[in-house]
């Protein structure tokens, strides 16, 4: 097949698909290229989370790229159920993360503090009797000593949300074409040609490299040194239950359908394997029914893990590579929360070739500093 | 729709209402036996359910077992008295659950 795209997204998932979709609504011709459901996508471990309170701490591109993505949301979520044939229930009604003692408290009162000087001015801390009141009702176990809480955070069904991306591919001409891991990129005279494992080539004027894990790789291919690790994330599940937390917090949210997901870990062990264990679970278990005592009574229904593609730093990281000009790369573990940017500013950036301001503030080439 | 092979030798409570039934024999049969399909409603659209598989994978024969909510009807070994409801929407559930 000779045919040629505009724009070739190396990368099926939920950060991939939502630049293409971007990029395919602004009227360009667009492939995405993804390697298929036996990829370690995070897209389909993620917690649906649609946050910005923890992001960005020291790194205020990263903040701004997120409020800015936060700020686009709602406007996004509309399109996105339109698409999806569904409601994604994005519920921007606030978020929370609880402090199970004191230790946890003034480390939370000190991140909060933080913030403020850096100009997240949204973010508050609420103590125990706040948080009866905001939820009144809810059944917070006698450990919970208070929360930070920020209103603009919310949650979202995230497989419907990934669901109405590919759709927004295919409403706007765009071509999938999953089943086959990315072998080869190559320039040629105005563009690339992109060789994939099952024999076939695409040709595309310009690629982005939106790989997830197999970002630093496929990166190589087109002269970015894009470091990532993954980091895998378990999870747990559990029957549905009568409404019990009405707001999502870090680690646990319940749904609008009433499954209550648990979280979380961060295991960084270069692993390419998504086994969930034990003790892990029962880790994050233990915590969930700390916060929630009634949880001890649910049963779960099921546990899975995800591998994060995570940088040095865990920022994101985006760029236009210098030695081969017209390949990108985008790359970040929120793909969820920062999908409104990527389907809006960054794939208009992409296609002006000029990435937006934020974004080309978290370029690659900091991890390549020498430090001493 | 089902019809019973054996003779029935107890009783049992569904929605307050006497069933016949045969000690042993799995709960879901027993009400299916009764012409009962519907086990319980949906939490997400309210829709009614029965039981699909009848051997503990599909959880779709939910039903309220003595007080016990979300318990799979197709598991239980019937005996004489048990008093059993359908269950409505979502669990819920409580922190002084825990100590039965």
């Amino acid at each position: 097949m000779m045919d040629r795209f505009d724009l070739a997204v190396l990368g099926g998932g939920m950060v991939g698909s939502a630049i293409a979709y971007g990029c395919a609504a602004r009227g360009a011709r667009v492939a995405l290229l993804d390697e298929g459901d036996t990829a370690f996508r995070a897209s389909r471990a993620n917690f649906g989370l649609v946050w910005g309170q923890s992001k960005g701490d020291g790194m205020p591109a990263y903040a701004g790229w997120t409020q800015q993505s936060i700020a686009l949301w709602s406007a996004f979520a509309e399109r996105a159920s339109s698409l999806a044939g569904r409601d994604v229930q994005y519920r921007p009604q606030g978020g929370l993360n609880f402090c199970l003692d004191q230790e946890e408290l003034e480390t939370r009162r000190d991140f909060v503090r933080r913030r403020h000087n850096q100009g997240w001015s949204s973010l508050r801390f609420l103590d125990r009797r706040e948080l009866a009141e905001l939820m009144p009702g809810c059944p917070l176990g006698p450990e919970v000593l208070g929360a930070s809480f920020d209103p603009a955070d919310g949650s979202v069904d995230p497989l419907t949300t990934y669901r109405a991306m590919h759709a927004g591919v295919r409403a706007h001409g765009g071509t999938h074409l999953p089943g086959a891991p990315v072998t080869g990129v190559e320039r040629t005279g105005a563009g690339f040609v992109i060789s994939r494992a099952d024999g076939s080539v695409v040709h595309a004027e310009k690629v982005v490299v939106a790989a997830g894990i197999a970002t630093t790789k496929i990166a190589a291919m087109v002269g970015l040194d894009v470091p990532v690790r993954p980091v895998r994330g378990q999870n747990i599940v559990t029957e549905r239950l009568a409404p019990m937390l009405p707001l999502p917090a870090s680690a646990l949210r319940q749904t609008s359908d009433g499954t209550v997901q648990i979280g979380v870990t961060n295991e960084d062990d270069g692993r390419l394997e998504i086994p969930t264990t034990t003790a892990a679970l029962a880790k994050m278990a233990h915590r969930a029914i700390r916060v929630l005592p009634p949880l001890a009574n649910a049963n779960f229904v099921r546990t899975w893990a995800g591998l994060r593609p995570m940088t040095p730093d865990a920022y994101p990281a985006y760029a236009e590579s210098e030695t081969h000009p017209g390949a990108f790369v985008a790359v970040c573990h929120s793909g969820v929360t920062l999908a409104a940017v990527h389907a809006g500013p960054l794939a208009e950036g992409i296609l002006s070739g000029r990435l937006p301001e934020f974004a080309a503030a978290l370029h690659p080439r900091r991890f390549h500093v020498q430090t001493h | 729709m089902f019809r019973r092979t054996e003779p029935t030798d107890c009783t049992i409570l569904w929605n307050g209402a006497p069933i016949a039934a045969r000690a042993g024999e799995p709960l879901a049969a027993t009400l299916l036996a009764a012409g009962i399909t519907a086990f319980r409603t949906t939490p997400v659209s309210g829709a009614e359910r029965g039981p699909l598989c009848m051997m503990g994978a599909c959880f779709d024969c939910l039903v309220e077992l003595e007080g016990r909510s979300n318990v799979q009807a197709c598991m239980v070994p019937v005996r004489d008295g048990l008093r059993v409801r359908s269950q409505q929407g979502a669990r819920a559930v409580h922190a002084e659950d825990a100590s039965t």
